[in-house]
């Protein structure tokens, strides 16, 4: 392995894991954003835009990260919509992440007892009320090993935004690869990142999921 | 006649139920039930299983939709439709079976929750009243404990506690011993007692007849979505008017008949060595 070469590239593939970091993060954040969206329309049964959503998060979930991407960077100018691919990897990766929230935030109000609900009815709250103090804190609590899996996956679909030019990680291997040839070096240092950000995420994940089971919940 | 319109002069009753008719689908649960609650009363409701006592319940804070009749509290409309649903439902606790306290809130903030969210009172002001109620019920100690942590009777106690705090004017128990063991059941309804002591108006659907017994006012006597009683506790158990009443008053005293019979067959038995 040449060691020289990967001192040499170290900046490179920091400056793409900063990238790669920046547009995953603001991609999750909207993702989240969509899905708790999806969720309140879903669970306030929204004449119309429950339909919309369901369509939706079929589309999304049913078509591959790289042709959403494609859509939005190449179809988007089209209609006379400028972009830049920083903000179409973070809109092609909230198009993505959204339809995965909405499913993980759905699938955990509906496992939260339905007489919950009523228990906080018979209080006086609201149903907006219910949600917020009373369901969604338990759906999250539920749905949080899925929430992290969707995070992790989310953060790993980022390689395919180098098909749109964005010179994030997967982008700066290629691109070594192709200059210099190094390939076990460049790819060494590919996984070595990925790990570097992704295993922290997963750690973290894991202590948040223990310290939820063991807080108040179940019964 | 005249003198139940002279009682209804001088009280205007609190709860009112006109003609209640609830349906799911075709299945006719309830059939025109008419009520009328006066404040300070305690009616206890019981019925075979299946009678739709509880679903009578759940209408009263539009909990279920119903298909015809009306609910009034104090000349308010009470359905799903009602603008004010959230004001009136605040007027009406409810204490449920399963308890139904918030996992994911200790035993304060389960209480504090609607008082401060709902109602925007003041935390420290109710904490201060849910301590002292908690205290009341012993239970002051497990005022930062998590429902989990609490045995059945106790997390009972607590969502009676929960209810009172929102000062409601009527409360409704559904079968609120039914999922205990043998050993709390007292402990829960003793809180129930005390409460019908100070005048409080409740409905109550129960299977503790001996309890039924003691706290009410007037008994109602739910069979297949429809009225067939109502009176004073003695005068229902002591003598029912309707042969399924009779029927259903049996199956509770049916094992005590037994053993009393068993302990004089047994007794007739021992003695008569000694005789003989």
């Amino acid at each position: 392995m040449n060691l020289e070469f990967i001192h040499q590239y170290l900046p490179l593939y920091q400056e793409a894991a900063i990238l790669t970091v920046q547009i995953g993060v603001l991609g999750i954040l909207a993702s989240i954003l969509i899905g708790i969206l999806c969720t309140m329309i879903h669970y306030f049964r929204v004449p119309v835009a429950r339909q919309i959503a369901a369509a939706y998060v079929e589309i999304s979930r049913n078509t591959p990260l790289l042709i959403q991407l494609f859509f939005i960077y190449y179809g988007l100018p089209k209609i006379g919509i400028r972009t830049n691919p920083y903000a179409c990897g973070v809109a092609g990766l909230a198009f993505l992440g959204g339809s995965y929230m909405a499913e993980t935030f759905r699938s955990g109000i509906d496992a939260v007892d339905k007489i919950q609900t009523e228990s906080a009815a018979s209080l006086g709250l609201s149903g907006l009320q219910a949600l917020r103090y009373v369901i969604f804190p338990q759906a999250l609590s539920i749905s949080f090993p899925a929430f992290m899996a969707n995070v992790i996956f989310l953060l790993k679909e980022t390689s395919v935004f180098s098909a749109i030019s964005l010179m994030d990680l997967m982008f700066t291997a290629k691109d070594l690869i192709g200059l210099y040839y190094q390939t076990t070096e460049s790819l060494f240092l590919l996984v070595i990142f990925y790990l570097l950000i992704l295993l922290p995420v997963s750690i973290v994940g894991s202590l948040i999921e223990r310290r939820l089971r063991y807080a108040g919940f179940g019964s | 006649m005249e003198k139940r319109t002279a009682e209804a002069n001088i009280m205007e009753p609190i709860l009112t139920v006109n003609s209640l008719t609830k349906r799911f689908g075709d299945l006719t649960v309830l059939d025109g039930i008419n009520l009328k609650v006066r404040e300070g009363e305690v009616i206890v409701i019981v019925g075979p299983s299946g009678c739709g006592k509880s679903t009578f319940l759940r209408c009263l804070n539009a909990l279920e939709d119903i298909q015809g009749g009306e609910i009034r509290l104090r000349g308010e409309t009470i359905s799903r439709d009602s603008k004010d649903l959230t004001k009136l439902r605040q007027k009406i606790g409810m204490v449920f079976q399963s308890y139904e306290l918030f996992p994911h809130l200790n035993v304060l903030d389960n209480i504090l929750l609607a008082p401060t969210k709902v109602q925007k009172r003041d935390r420290e002001e109710v904490k201060k009243e849910a301590m002292a109620l908690l205290a009341r019920i012993g239970l002051e100690s497990k005022a930062e404990s998590f429902p989990r942590q609490l045995s059945g009777g106790q997390k009972q106690r607590v969502a009676i506690i929960r209810a009172l705090c929102m000062h409601p004017e009527v409360m409704l128990f559904d079968e609120v011993t039914a999922a205990l063991d043998p050993e709390m059941v007292r402990e829960v309804l003793d809180v129930i007692l005390e409460l019908a002591n100070q005048g409080r108006t409740m409905l109550i659907v129960t299977h503790e007849m001996q309890f039924a017994r003691a706290i009410a006012d007037r008994v109602v006597f739910i069979n297949e979505g429809r009225i067939w009683e109502e009176g004073k506790p003695d005068r229902f158990f002591d003598d029912p008017k309707t042969e399924r009443a009779k029927q259903f008053l049996q199956t509770f005293t049916f094992e005590r008949k037994r053993a009393e019979e068993g302990t004089s067959r047994l007794a007739s038995e021992s003695c008569a060595p000694d005789a003989g």
